[in-house]
């Protein structure tokens, strides 16, 4: 199971083919305890580094960019009433957006583990 | 960053306390604490939180004759708030208005017996300063007391925690004012705050801060609070942000504040007008405003933020207003806001659509505060 990194904090696991997509654990905890979370619709194509979600804290709203370009499947649905699961665990069970990936070759632009946490330090 | 940030006396008590450290008004400020804005704003509502507002300006206004009632009067030229009233001792809410009615600054006043003091906004300090040293300077010494701290202590537990270190506080009524010693530094303490809970401010030479932060640092149930719960806590409360809620462009009827307009200063009072703008203000304290700020709760979970735009239709074409300032409320459990609506849709109870994201969300018009404040009276 191969896990690719962003440089604007999101993660992306590939589960054949389709992307599931969240938010690293260094980004939920510069976030604080975050209230809401919402996605766009399922159907929606969205290109790579466009918003496919939002996160809210109590202070402010951040977006969350696709790490590729794919069509929105599903919402985590959990997170609608329990947003702060994303906080407790953030690349687990508080994943985000299940998306397809449309060109394959978009993730070598991304980044493997060890080089994201060299990033955040 | 080409311009250094100012830091407050407690700057290394933040660092040490292991703050995020935000740029706001000029100075690197802690914006919260490890533990976090929702843990930061739930403890000062249940227990006592601590809030560096060292930044804020505070100006000392001493009159020439020796008789506060001379700074007293001649501030009223400034403010629609009763000053010659204001018995010492005690403190008071008030704003300095400009020539077309709007809000150049919302302040506290306090009479300390022989002189009078001010605390005003960081962002609007030298602005303030200005101000009152052009209008008062004739008959009053007006100095920024830039040598000096202020400390918050807001939550049921503050008057334990300020009780322990001098029993005088215990005394003190909402908007009292009193000078006592805290941990051997001596200090002007007013019980009053910007969070809708019971509570204290402290001010003190900035070499004195240290140690009355630590002395109530070191009370079990007083925590250090940052800037992002002190916004959702003043939000709660529904206190206006100067700079959001109110600014030049807003009057003191429109933003829902003729509550700082005592009936001295009112049509008809002993000291009526005499304020910039006054007669736009009597007009519109006789005759209502075209908008009006309310408070606005959201029906899901969704918050919605300052600039949102307000629409009485869920279609979004007819607009009503614009959200100012909105957070999620810890305390409250939901999303609140505020923001200034047509007077036809300032009724509590009024439904109205949000404009988030490009979706319209439910808001209803609610009444103000969000939470009941517990100031003790």
């Amino acid at each position: 199971m191969t896990v690719y990194y962003t440089k604007e904090h999101e993660w992306l696991r590939v589960e054949g083919d389709v992307a599931v997509v969240g938010i690293t654990a260094h980004a939920a905890n510069e976030l604080g305890e975050l209230v809401f979370a919402e996605a766009r619709d399922p159907g929606t194509t969205v290109e790579q580094g466009d918003s496919v979600a939002v996160v809210e804290s109590v202070k402010a709203a951040s977006d969350i960019y696709a790490p590729v370009t794919g069509d929105v499947l599903a919402f985590n649905d959990a997170l609608t009433d329990d947003a702060a699961l994303v906080n407790r665990d953030p690349e687990g069970e508080g994943w985000i957006v299940r998306m397809t990936i449309a060109d394959a070759s978009q993730l070598e632009g991304l980044m493997d583990r060890a080089t994201y946490t060299a990033l955040v330090g | 960053m080409t311009q250094s940030l100012l830091h407050t006396p407690l700057y290394d008590l933040h660092l040490e306390l292991g703050a995020r450290m935000v740029p706001f008004a000029g100075y690197d400020m802690p914006v919260q604490y490890p533990a976090g804005v929702m843990a930061e704003h739930l403890h000062t509502r249940a227990k006592a939180g601590l809030f560096d507002v060292s930044h804020m300006g505070q100006v000392r206004i001493r009159p020439k004759s020796g008789q506060v009632a001379d700074a007293a009067h001649a501030l009223e030229a400034l403010v629609p708030a009763d000053i010659v009233g204001l018995k010492p001792g005690r403190q008071r809410y008030a704003v300095f208005t400009t020539a077309d009615g709007g809000i150049s600054d919302d302040l506290m006043v306090t009479n300390m017996g022989d002189w009078l003091l001010l605390v005003v906004n960081a962002a609007c300090k030298d602005a303030d300063f200005a101000h009152v040293r052009a209008a008062l300077g004739a008959t009053c010494d007006v100095d920024m007391l830039a040598d000096r701290a202020l400390i918050a202590v807001q939550g049921p537990a503050a008057e334990a925690a300020l009780v322990a270190l001098n029993p005088k506080a215990a005394g003190m009524r909402f908007m009292d004012v009193a000078e006592m010693a805290l941990a051997g530094v001596p200090c002007i303490v007013s019980r009053s705050g910007y969070t809708g809970e019971d509570g204290f401010e402290i001010g003190m030479a900035n070499d004195g801060a240290l140690a009355v932060a630590r002395a109530l640092l070191a009370h079990p149930d007083v925590a250090p609070v940052g800037l992002g719960a002190r916004d959702s806590l003043r939000l709660e409360a529904g206190l206006c942000l100067y700079g959001s809620d109110i600014d030049l462009t807003t009057t003191p009827v429109e933003a829902a504040l003729e509550w700082s307009i005592q009936k001295s200063r009112r049509p008809g009072g002993a000291r009526a007008g005499g304020y910039p703008g006054a007669a736009i203000v009597a007009d519109q304290l006789a005759d209502g405003t075209t908008r009006r700020r309310v408070g606005l709760r959201a029906q899901g979970r969704a918050p919605v933020r300052g600039g949102a735009e307000l629409f009485v239709d869920e279609a979004g074409t007819q607009p009503a207003g614009r959200v100012t300032s909105g957070a999620f409320g810890p305390s409250v459990g939901g999303p609140v806001a505020m923001g200034y609506v047509a007077a036809d849709h300032a009724a509590i109870g009024t439904a109205l659509f949000a404009s988030v994201r490009g979706r319209l969300l439910p808001v209803v018009v609610t009444a103000q505060p969000f939470v009941a404040a517990t100031f003790k009276r």
